[in-house]
């Protein structure tokens, strides 16, 4: 490392160092005259070092605060960029995004589509911008903070003259007493100033606490940066969702299998029903449909207590049980369910009877009831009739003529039903729906709906996030960095006692006016006169 | 020792010490943001079950067959395994169907077995459509989405096709045209 030698006190100092760190004398020799450039107390910045390896070379990159706003500029405005156009996430999810951002937007909708902006937040170089700028708060903390700490650990208490002239707020005085020094001094520790002394030179301190404020803000940036990453964990974040029907049992996504909910009720409760609901009665007639007013899950929540493998019947044992209401989730060991939506009445059964198509009466043959969470295939009974379910589309739909379900969920059935009698040769069918009763030819028999019963289904979501406390931490101690750094100062009075002269210099790192304020209250009742602006001066000449 | 050598020490231990300061630091930081860029692009995939994984084991009950026994995906160890996810809804599911009825005689006797694990909500509808292709193949009913949730399987079709040590080889999103599936079966044929 090449050195820099002091040509003052002869004190070796690294290369990039501005201001001797023994005796303080300017080591710029070529800026006399000049005001001082106090950043990091005239220490060596690590990173402008020459760069030996391609660690150093890498290293220097990320120190370099050009290269950090970079980022943070490029950040923005790739961000912003991402509101224009809704995200991907939130166009319909039937469309087909290549031409909705098309038709939707015309040809700048297609540019934003094609350079990726649809998914901005997600997408690989976003994240590695938002890294790399961690990255660089990191190295630029190290490099610029450690220097500084030493600089200002290390401070020498006597200055060279020079130094103290190249200070901003400046001052020379002549005649000047003893005891007005001392007066000085305690007037200084009366505004809670701290005294260093060496052979008659005085530094006088305060605040420095609040230079290491932008460090810890960054430590508590960095924190929170981590908390995002550590939400890719499974163990601490989980967002995912289940549907769960009215008396039925099901597993708890994300849970590997351990956790099972059961829906015992669906409370739907809707404005208009109680006689208190009066008042609004107005709004709702503006309204086309039922307003909901309240909706919960009467829920119970199961462990699978058996080690088989999976897909085996679980044995579950109840471990909670209570109400899901919005804002009111059901907890367990973390994991959070949340009452999030709802389907409204979804077929659960039906009952049919069979009749002579030709009675008026529609007398019943034979009733039966068809459960949809578990058709069955044949209904037998004991008068020789017997209906066989031949088809069955829970959600029933014609594709080119041909009938098909498309879902899982009983919201439209369909029914194909043989009917076998006695009296039948082979046999007669007949296709059922909703407002659909179709026979196959000129049937003997009838199949009519008679009665239905239905469910809610109740959409929940669950939550687990134990990021939370460490986004809160990084969050809490980016504000104690900010305040840390906004509402303190750090001021230092250095008094050099030359032969004839008391030389003053005043430097703060913000707020000169507030350290001006102060030096005319210290210096109130003394004779010394008030030190001298020189940036003001240098520029009114 | 003299001064220079003792100061030049000190210098090259200084140096070396910075070195390996910066080269960990650095080495955190990168593996942090490798780890945030890798995981962020696979939860996309959402699988849980990836190429080169162990296919998780687990027993589901035959249906739409003769033999109604419960089968475990151990029981066939020794043997490739294609296991396809479906449901009888699932338009892309029923055309890809032919093809594996088509193949599965001949891959069989090759010792590929074709596993179909349905997650409709009744067996009466499976029932049907088995009846309908004429399926040969056993058929799984996952009725409580268990295997399905174990497997982290979003859309259908989703395939997987397995080596005999249980080592998932290839994993399909979406529909198979019959040449990719003959392609598949051909890599899980066992040695």
């Amino acid at each position: 490392m090449n050195t820099i030698t002091c040509n003052t006190c002869g004190h070796l100092n690294k290369e990039g160092t501005t201001i001797c760190e023994k005796c303080g004398n300017p080591l710029d020799n070529d800026q006399k005259g000049k005001l001082l450039n106090m950043r990091y107390d005239g220490s060596s910045i690590r990173s402008k070092t020459k760069n030996r390896s391609i660690i150093d070379k890498i290293w220097n990159f990320f120190s370099s605060v050009k290269i950090g706003v970079t980022l943070i500029a490029i950040a923005l405005v790739a961000s912003a960029l991402g509101t224009i156009y809704p995200q991907q996430m939130y166009i319909p999810r039937s469309v087909d995004p290549s031409v909705h951002y098309r038709d939707q937007y015309g040809i700048t909708g297609q540019i934003y589509y094609q350079l990726g902006f649809h998914n901005l937040y997600g997408s690989w170089w976003y994240m590695i911008l938002i890294a790399l700028i961690g990255i660089s708060i990191f190295i630029v903390s190290i490099d610029r903070g450690v220097p500084l700490y030493k600089a200002l650990k290390h401070q020498a208490v006597k200055r060279h003259p020079n130094f103290l002239k190249r200070q901003k707020l400046f001052g020379e005085y002549k005649d000047y007493s003893v005891d007005e020094k001392k007066l000085l001094i305690s007037k200084l520790k009366e505004n809670r100033y701290k005294i260093a002394e060496k052979d008659g030179h005085i530094l006088a301190e305060k605040g420095r606490f609040s230079r290491w404020g932008p460090y810890v803000n960054h430590l508590g940036l960095i924190i929170f940066l981590l908390g995002t990453i550590f939400r890719f964990v499974p163990f601490m974040y989980i967002d995912d969702y289940v549907w769960v029907r009215e008396g039925e049992t099901t597993v708890i996504p994300s849970t590997n299998q351990e956790y099972y909910i059961e829906n015992q009720e669906f409370i739907f409760e809707t404005y208009g029903e109680d006689e208190e609901d009066a008042v609004f009665e107005e709004a709702l007639q503006n309204n086309s449909g039922p307003v909901p007013k309240h909706f919960e899950t009467n829920a119970v929540i199961y462990q699978d207590v058996s080690d088989d493998i999976v897909g085996t019947e679980a044995e579950l044992e109840e471990i909670k049980r209570g109400e899901i209401i919005v804002n009111e989730p059901l907890k367990i060991n973390g994991l959070a369910l949340y009452q999030d939506s709802y389907q409204l009445s979804e077929f659960e059964s039906m009952s049919f009877k069979l009749h002579e198509t030709t009675d008026e009466e529609e007398e019943a043959i034979v009733e039966f009831t068809v459960d949809l969470t578990d058709p069955k295939r044949e209904y037998k009974f004991e008068n020789g009739y017997r209906i066989e379910l031949n088809k069955y589309y829970p959600e029933y739909e014609l594709d080119d003529g041909q009938p098909r379900s498309i879902s899982n969920y009983p919201r439209n059935p369909g029914f194909v039903f043989f009917v076998y009698g006695p009296d039948i040769e082979e046999q007669e069918a007949s296709f059922l729906a909703i407002g659909q009763n179709i026979p196959s030819g000129d049937n003997q028999y009838k199949i009519g709906l008679t009665d239905f019963s239905v469910r809610d289904v109740s959409g929940l979501k669950v939550r687990k996030d134990l990021t939370l406390p460490i986004l809160g931490l990084g969050a809490f101690i980016f504000m104690i960095g900010v305040i840390q750094g906004m509402y303190w100062q750090h001021r230092r009075i250095w008094i050099h006692q030359g032969d004839e002269k008391l030389l003053i210099a005043c430097h703060t790192n913000k707020n000169w006016y507030g350290l001006t304020k102060e030096i005319e209250k210290v210096i109130e009742g003394t004779s010394f006169k008030m030190v001298e602006d020189q940036e003001n001066k240098q520029k009114q000449d | 020792m003299n001064k220079i050598e003792k100061a030049k020490q000190t210098k090259k231990n200084k140096k070396r010490n910075r070195l390996i300061f910066r080269s960990s630091i650095l080495i955190i930081l990168f593996a942090a943001l490798l780890f945030a860029v890798v995981s962020n692009l696979t939860a996309e995939e959402d699988a849980v079950v990836n190429i080169g994984d162990q296919a998780p084991n687990f027993q589901l009950k035959q249906v739409a067959t003769n033999n109604e026994t419960a089968m475990k995906l151990s029981d066939l160890e020794g043997k490739g395994v294609m296991l396809n996810f479906w449901a009888t809804y699932c338009e892309p599911c029923e055309r890809e169907m032919p093809y594996m009825e088509q193949l599965y005689p001949e891959y069989k006797e090759k010792g590929v077995e074709i596993v179909a694990v349905s997650v409709d909500a009744t067996e009466i509808v499976i029932d049907n459509f088995v009846d309908q292709y004429n399926l040969s193949f056993p058929i799984l009913h996952d009725k409580k989405s268990q295997v399905l949730d174990a497997y982290g399987i979003r859309p259908l079709p989703t395939t997987y096709f397995i080596d005999e040590n249980g080592v998932v080889v290839e994993r399909v999103l979406g529909e198979l045209t019959l040449e990719r599936l003959e392609g598949y079966l051909k890599q899980i044929e066992p040695k």
